[in-house]
């Protein structure tokens, strides 16, 4: 592990974590650090059980085994709602837009419910209403604030999805496949708005399979296979592990 | 401040229908069929809260609804139960039963959901279903509120408010009638609401977005609940003999369903509107046709609005102002085009 932790330690730590479903071993003795300020890129085959840590990570999944602590604090028994409220925010694989809601709305529902629930925070109506627009108009979604989600490109439905996240001000943001379907041009785009995220001081966790997206964005590259962490490092070297490469393209 | 305004109008409009219909009928019968009318205003916005808002499709208004009702048997029998214990107390009046009945309902409504809450879509659904039964049972074996047989249930003699007993029990409905739809409509334009929509649209996201969605959504069984105790606590005195197999009809459950889903279930106005039309054509078929053809309606009509109009008569006109909207764009487009 060469994750240099930061000054007052690791924003993310996670030993011995496992999670099984059935007999099925999904992740098995994960251990993995992240510190402050990094963008680690967590790539793996199909199935390899990158969305269940995530999901474990975040609390929609609950692990077996092992403990998950954030900036110091063990996350263990703690709900997603309530872990997005400490700064753990994530988009979704699939997009999951509140369909029934226009697009301010559903940047509004973070904000009420994780920024305003926060102790010490609070946003008035006005306030709230500026920063959806500031946050839509940050993805470039601001002229569509009133549409509802349907009417929205796939381009536009990650943006949303991420704007959704960034509505949290998270510390940790968990981009799950996010550019998953789109054109070269829009994998551009989606990475334009990570950086600027990361510039702003989000640590960005970028699980991917577009790998010229994942080795132009990451400073780490994080390996899983079979439910198992098989390398973690710089990603020129990662990317050259014989194992990763059996993984990906056979023997 | 706009929700306090709303608050006036509805009361004042459910004062002035109050006021004016004990005016002009004078027809004891307009009363009865309008009390029903008022009832299902209160069923259906209850059943709005759950079904419409977070999403949760409940079968078991009958069960809340009649534990509404069994709760101001149990008031009703107090004072002559504790006589017994020489303990003399007055005869309960009917808005404390209401009150109770919406107490009782409620707490219903939070181990319910506690329990079910965790079961999605169609095994909620189920579940609600079988409270319906198991409620059911539990009064069919109760002796004290008259079992399967059945209880007579004797009005006080002197209606509050001048006019006839039944015009009292009118008057109490559109009370209620105007507290659920003030309720209602405040949930949909607070957090609560917003809450509430983002879990009926995706449960994760709305729990990655920081939304509490047990908290809200025992919120959303306890009230809805609740409301629907109230509304069949002065059932007992309406139809002064009480029991099992009418108290839990199906019709309360399918009703309560069918009016939010024919007005538009994202929407106050909704239910409300379903009410009325549904209600009243159901109290017009039972008088003029036969009281067996009420289910058959609601049936048709169910079917006819799923195939047509999903979303609801509501539904109906915001897609036609939206498409009429979006019309007035594309001619402000080609204007300034041209």
């Amino acid at each position: 592990m060469n994750a240099a932790p930061g000054s007052d330690g690791p924003l993310l730590a996670v030993s011995a974590l496992g999670k099984r479903f059935g007999g099925f071993v999904a992740l098995e003795n994960i251990d993995l650090t992240i510190a402050a300020g990094e963008r680690v890129g967590l790539i793996g085959p199909n199935g390899s059980g990158k969305s269940t840590l995530v999901n474990c990570l975040c609390g929609t999944l609950h692990n077996e085994t092992g403990t998950v602590a954030f900036d110091g604090r063990p996350l263990d028994g703690l709900i997603a709602h309530e872990r997005t409220r400490l700064g753990l925010a994530r988009s979704f694989q699939l997009p999951k837009p509140f369909h029934s809601l226009n697009l301010i709305d559903n940047i509004r529902v973070p904000l009420l419910y994780t920024v305003n629930a926060r102790p010490g925070h609070h946003l008035s109506d006005a306030q709230v209403e500026a920063r959806c627009r500031e946050l839509l108009h940050d993805v470039a979604l601001a002229d569509k604030a009133r549409r509802l989600p349907r009417d929205l490109t796939q381009v536009e439905m990650r943006k949303l999805e991420l704007a959704r996240a960034v509505a949290t001000q998270p510390r940790l943001l968990f981009a799950d496949e996010a550019m998953a379907g789109l054109s070269p041009s829009e994998v551009e785009e989606i990475i334009a708005v990570l950086l600027r995220l990361n510039e702003q001081g989000i640590t960005i966790v970028l699980i991917e399979h577009i790998m010229r997206a994942v080795m132009s964005f990451s400073t780490r590259l994080v390996v899983l296979v079979a439910g198992q962490k098989i390398a973690d490092g710089m990603p020129q070297e990662v990317v050259r592990n014989p194992e990763v490469e059996k993984a990906y393209l056979g023997e | 401040m706009r929700i306090g305004v709303f608050w006036l109008v509805a009361a004042a409009v459910g004062l002035a229908v109050v006021v004016l219909t004990r005016f002009y009928f004078t027809n004891e019968y307009f009363f009865f069929a309008a009390y029903v009318v008022l009832q299902y205003i209160v069923l259906s916005t209850a059943w709005n809260i759950l079904g419409g808002y977070t999403g949760y499709i409940n079968f078991g208004t009958g069960a809340f609804f009649a534990i509404g009702a069994y709760s101001s048997v149990v008031l009703h029998k107090m004072p002559a139960l504790l006589k017994t214990f020489d303990v003399v107390i007055p005869a309960i009046p009917l808005p404390v039963m209401i009150l109770v009945g919406g107490v009782v309902s409620g707490i219903v409504g939070l181990g319910t959901g506690y329990l079910t809450l965790r079961l999605r879509g169609v095994f909620f659904a189920i579940a609600t279903l079988a409270l319906a039964v198991v409620v059911q049972t539990l009064i069919v074996n109760w002796d004290f509120v008259g079992g399967s047989r059945g209880i007579y249930m004797i009005r006080p003699p002197k209606a509050p408010l001048g006019g006839s007993y039944i015009q009292y029990l009118y008057t109490l409905m559109m009370v209620l009638s105007v507290i659920s739809v003030g309720i209602a409509r405040w949930i949909e334009r607070s957090r609560l609401g917003l809450g509430f929509a983002a879990i009926r649209d995706d449960e994760l996201a709305a729990e990655a977005g920081g939304v509490p969605t047990l908290r809200l959504k025992l919120i959303a069984t306890t009230l809805s609940g609740a409301l629907m105790g109230m509304a069949g606590a002065p059932l007992p005195y309406y139809v002064t003999y009480l029991e099992p197999a009418s108290t839990f009809n199906l019709a309360y459950a399918v009703n309560s369903v069918a009016m939010p889903v024919i007005g538009g279930m994202t929407s106050w106005v909704g239910p409300v509107l379903g009410a009325i039309l549904l209600g009243t054509i159901q109290q017009l078929a039972t008088v003029t046709i036969s009281s067996a053809l009420n289910l058959l309606i609601v049936g048709l009509l169910l079917i006819a609005f799923v195939i047509i109009a999903p979303n609801g008569i509501v539904g109906l006109v915001q897609a036609r102002r939206r498409r009429r909207a979006a019309a007035g764009e594309a001619r402000a487009e080609q204007r300034a085009a041209a």
